[in-house]
């Protein structure tokens, strides 16, 4: 790692070149990835070293959540991965029950599980559709945006947004799921795996496919253990690390799925590492909702865990009972203390274990939260991924890596 | 309780025979063999049909944007079929997420290699004006830097915003003069910003 | 043998001594505190040692503690063992006059951004850092804005109207 990254080194004999052509790969770069910055060093198309610049949409989250109280977090944690913005919501909801000592029903749980892991298979969506465009095949993105618009639909009819969600609340979620919803979620159970199954075929056994990206940004278990992996990139290289099996959360122990790993951590192992998981989604969802099936009468009608400190109460009550009225006045205003104290929560988000440090002081606002973001670790390997390896490799490892910029830069 | 759904029961089935229009001819004097009109007109007709964007997508617009280019909401029966990444051969910077203060120069570099005519369309309340992100670092709406035609608000703003905002500037394309970029009202525009 | 929260508490006093204080469980994780000197030998030890072995670094990020003399700022490590799904909370706490610490880089790589992030935010000082300079502002920042003294907003705005929202 160079203090300070020289310019023009001069290359040795038998180099392609006498001295490293520099190359900005800017902020601005096309395809849609997100801001980040690498300049290079170039011998002809080969890497020899290259310095990364982050932090161009650094939007200080973490300062931002110590004005606001609990639930005003919540649209924060929206943005930071964005493409799968309900999973962090359910994070940090989960961080905030723990904390609070709050237990959630099954049927919320089972909920949420759906919803989680629809927001999975968005993500891993995006980010193979896009590992597919930046090896020139524009068609599975297109084919697949389609299929994201059913999920944008359910999750607007459970709370209203396409992608910065804001979904659920402590304890539960704002409304129960309309039959609506249960429809649009039975026809995307229905079409989509027709869909994957063709997104598949175009891209698993293609050819071109597979000489552009095995072999590509390959990782040992080793290393990329000590640089922090977690999620699909650190399953590509090996280890069966799943904060959703270690750590379950929200009844994950309650279903029945597997882990898919990979063997050398390359481009190819990522990606169909995430093909896997998103067979592995559609089968814990469909296990889910047979699960909210089963529940009936009154069961059917419970969407969220009684917590009166932090939940809102029913408008009709806020208009007739003293103390709802108290309570939603003290909940809008913010004006609920937390208990003192310090948590460490962590999910598994599109791109690993999202963790959330909640140190309290007693106050209206957290003390300090941060949040352990698994693209800004995971970023940091990327210049021992491309060294040594050509350009257009670089291109491809950054996109399978599936670094989103505001879960980078928060 | 569930809240009975009272809209979008019965979507009604999109038909393709008036799915595909042409462009109207602009207001002018026909005969046999000729057509007179205002050289804006046509000129303005040519550009708004056929506008190249280039688009900025920092951070959550973006992927709206990707679903605006997408099928559903489809971007390219506009005339963009084809969106670049060099600000040389693009008419429409589309500014969509947030601008750091870090990423302001590059903006604003980005804006100063483009070429006249040139519009800047800011998509989402965060490039409007800086959005919820009202802290240190980050740039409170893009026309600190660059002058904006159009500003999309929402966060993010619906396909179908981003696409409103698009027919605005098509709008404005249409009926801009073509002596617009060498006036002294544009020049003091220019100015104010520091760009020469 | 499962590895408990007890069995490393003894572990650590027993190597450690008195460099090692208050232990606290909360939420079934483990939470204790060593002197800032004395950071990369626990760190070492609790990563070489055969029955502990927390070799995963899950996070490292600072706090600050304005009124707390002589404390002011905190670097929190939070570590994993994996084979044994333990989780571990290790705290260090530096005067904010010369909050120098060394760094984590060379046992664990994913330390190298998380204490450019802590610095860039706090300004602890990473004695050995490889690449000390800040990671997400603006290098020309001369600040550390998480800094409980340091408001949130960009003070030289004028579009926004403080008074309107509360903050006069």
């Amino acid at each position: 790692m160079l203090a300070h990254q020289q310019h023009h080194i001069t290359l040795p004999e038998g180099s392609i070149e006498k001295q490293t052509t520099t190359l900005n790969v800017g902020p601005t770069h096309p395809a849609t990835h997100g801001v980040f910055q690498n300049i290079m060093e170039l011998d002809g198309e080969r890497i020899v070293s290259t310095e990364q610049t982050v932090g161009y949409i650094h939007r200080a989250f973490e300062k931002l959540a110590e004005r606001r109280p609990l639930n005003q977090i919540t649209p924060i944690t929206d943005r930071l991965n964005y493409c799968s913005s309900p999973i962090n919501n359910m994070g940090w909801h989960l961080t905030c029950e723990k904390f609070l000592g709050v237990e959630t029903p099954k049927r919320v749980d089972y909920l949420r599980v759906i919803i989680m892991e629809l927001a999975r298979i968005s993500d891993h969506l995006i980010c193979n559709s896009i590992v597919g465009v930046d090896t020139g095949a524009y068609t599975g993105f297109l084919y697949v945006m389609q299929y994201r618009e059913l999920i944008y639909e359910i999750y607007e009819e459970v709370c209203g947004s396409r992608l910065t969600t804001n979904i659920g609340r402590i304890g539960g979620f704002e409304r129960n799921f309309t039959n609506t919803a249960f429809t649009k979620l039975e026809k995307f159970l229905v079409e989509y795996p027709k869909v994957l199954k063709e997104f598949e075929n175009l891209f698993a056994r293609n050819r071109i496919f597979m000489e552009r990206t095995i072999g590509g940004g390959a990782i040992s278990a080793e290393r990329a253990l000590n640089y922090g992996f977690t999620g699909p990139n650190l399953r590509a290289a090996g280890v069966d690390y799943d904060v959703r099996v270690h750590q379950p959360y929200s009844s994950y122990q309650d279903f029945d799925f597997t882990i898919p790993v990979g063997k050398t951590g390359d481009n190819y192992d990522r990606f169909l590492v995430r093909n896997q998981e998103m067979w592995q989604s559609l089968s814990i969802i469909e296990q889910a909702y047979k699960k909210v099936q089963e529940f009936k009468g009154a069961n059917a009608e419970i969407f969220h865990a009684d917590v009166p400190e932090y939940y809102l109460p029913k408008k009709e009550d806020v208009y007739t009972k003293m103390e709802s009225l108290i309570w939603h006045f003290k909940i809008v205003m913010g004006e609920v203390d937390m208990p003192k104290g310090e948590i460490y929560s962590a999910v598994e988000g599109g791109n690993g274990e999202l963790g959330f440090y909640l140190v309290s002081d007693g106050g209206r606002t957290p003390f300090r939260l941060h949040f352990r973001r698994p693209c800004f670790i995971y970023y940091q390997a990327y210049p021992e991924l491309i060294t040594g390896g050509m350009l257009s490799d670089a291109i491809v490892t950054m996109s399978s890596l599936n670094l989103i910029a505001g879960e980078l830069d928060a | 309780m569930s809240r009975p759904v009272r809209f979008n029961n019965s979507p009604i089935l999109a038909s393709s025979a008036d799915a595909v229009g042409a462009v109207e001819a602009p207001p002018g004097f026909t005969g046999e063999g000729f057509f007179t009109t205002q050289l804006s007109n046509v000129v303005g007709l040519a550009r708004k049909n056929s506008i190249w964007p280039l688009p900025f997508a920092t951070s959550c617009c973006g992927i709206e944007f990707m679903a605006t280019m997408g099928s559903h909401y489809d971007l390219a029966r506009f005339g963009s079929e084809r969106v670049g990444f060099s600000p040389r051969q693009c008419d429409l910077l589309m500014v969509m997420g947030t601008i750091a203060k870090k990423m302001g120069p590059v903006l604003r570099q980005v804006y100063l290699q483009m070429a006249e005519p040139r519009w800047v369309i800011a998509i989402g309340a965060c490039a409007s004006s800086g959005g919820i992100f009202d802290t240190y670092s980050v740039l409170q709406g893009i026309d600190q830097v660059i002058p904006v035609d159009v500003y999309v608000p929402g966060c993010p703003p619906r396909p179908e915003a981003i696409l409103d905002g698009f027919m605005k500037i098509q709008d404005l394309v249409g009926e801009e003069s073509i002596r617009r970029r060498h006036s002294e009202q544009y020049k003091t525009l220019l100015n104010s910003y520091g760009i020469q | 043998m499962a590895l408990t929260n007890q069995y490393i508490q003894e572990k650590l006093q027993e190597k450690f001594g008195d460099v090692v204080s208050n232990f606290e469980e909360s939420y079934n994780v483990l939470s204790f505190e060593a002197t800032a000197a004395n950071n990369l030998k626990v760190l070492q030890f609790l990563y070489d040692e055969l029955s502990l072995q927390f070799q995963f670094l899950t996070d490292l990020c600072g706090v600050n503690f304005p009124d707390d003399a002589g404390r002011e700022i905190s670097v929190v490590y939070h570590l994993h063992n994996l084979a044994q799904n333990i989780r571990l909370r290790f705290k260090i706490f530096v005067p904010v006059a010369a909050p120098d610490v060394f760094t984590a880089c060379n046992l664990f790589s994913s330390a190298n951004w998380m204490e450019r992030e802590t610095y860039d935010f706090y300004g602890v000082n990473f004695v050995g850092h490889p690449n000390l300079k800040r990671i997400l502002n603006v290098d020309e920042m001369d600040y550390f804005p998480l800094r409980k003294e340091y408001p949130l907003e960009d003070q030289t705005r004028i579009d926004k109207d403080d008074e309107m929202f509360g903050r006069g």
